[in-house]
């Protein structure tokens, strides 16, 4: 008998995208509120798990034709990378610098050069996570 | 008086939770516990709720958007496995 998944898959449709804008915001507001960059890549990974559950491995990849082990080794090398950059200016390994800018839209803003040491642990974590999950269920 | 309306709710959640458990860990099939455990994650909620409102704080309002994302995710998965006897296919067969 052909599966029927209509249900589950309308529901997943709209609720990916609810997920991914929840995991944006607690990347973003790592700063000052709870948050950051571990539990924002574990939310996309649960996101991704959704789609993965509601559909299937083979429809995911051609809508997302993304390899997860790149993902995570671009994460690690944004993490290190970062820290790698304060050495040029003459600072010790992994210190971190911020600064307010006038942005157009957004007025006075500050910014921090440890958003991008977070969007490296994201990135890891998305590809860690999606891997051993997608490891698991091949041979099912 | 507002505090200890507060313990009372905490206090029927508890008991609400313990409930679940029973059905949990008596329950004769493998749905009866499905549904159990995401009783279950849906009064972890609302206790969460009733805490932050008792400590007075909103660090714990993503708690509470990442339990219910969490608790679905779960069910589902659980639901799928009991219907099919596997999780995520490799190609749908359709």
């Amino acid at each position: 008998m052909k599966p029927n998944d209509v249900i589950l898959q309308t529901v997943t449709k709209i609720v990916t995208f609810i997920i991914l804008t929840f995991a944006i915001y607690l990347f973003l507001a790592g700063h000052h509120e709870p948050g950051g960059g571990f539990i924002g890549g574990l939310v996309i990974a649960s996101a991704l798990t959704l789609l993965y559950l509601a559909f299937d491995i083979e429809t995911v990849r051609e809508g997302l034709p993304v390899d997860f082990k790149v993902v995570a080794a671009v994460g690690v090398f944004i993490a290190v990378a970062t820290g790698m950059g304060s050495i040029l200016f003459d600072q010790p390994f992994l210190s971190q610098a911020f600064g307010y800018f006038n942005l157009p839209i957004f007025g006075k803003t500050e910014l921090a050069t440890a958003v991008l040491f977070d969007l490296g642990v994201a990135l890891a974590v998305v590809g860690t996570g999606v891997t051993i999950i997608l490891s698991i269920s091949r041979d099912a | 008086m507002f505090e200890r309306i507060l313990l009372i709710a905490l206090f029927f959640l508890t008991v609400s939770i313990l409930v679940g458990l029973y059905r949990v860990i008596k329950g004769p099939s493998l749905p009866d516990r499905v549904v159990a455990l995401d009783t279950i994650g849906i009064n972890i909620i609302a206790g969460v709720a009733i805490f932050s409102i008792l400590l007075n704080t909103h660090a714990f309002f993503d708690i509470i958007l990442l339990i219910g994302i969490l608790s679905f995710i779960g069910t589902i998965s659980f639901s799928k496995f009991i219907e099919r006897g596997y999780i995520i296919e490799y190609k749908r067969d359709c």
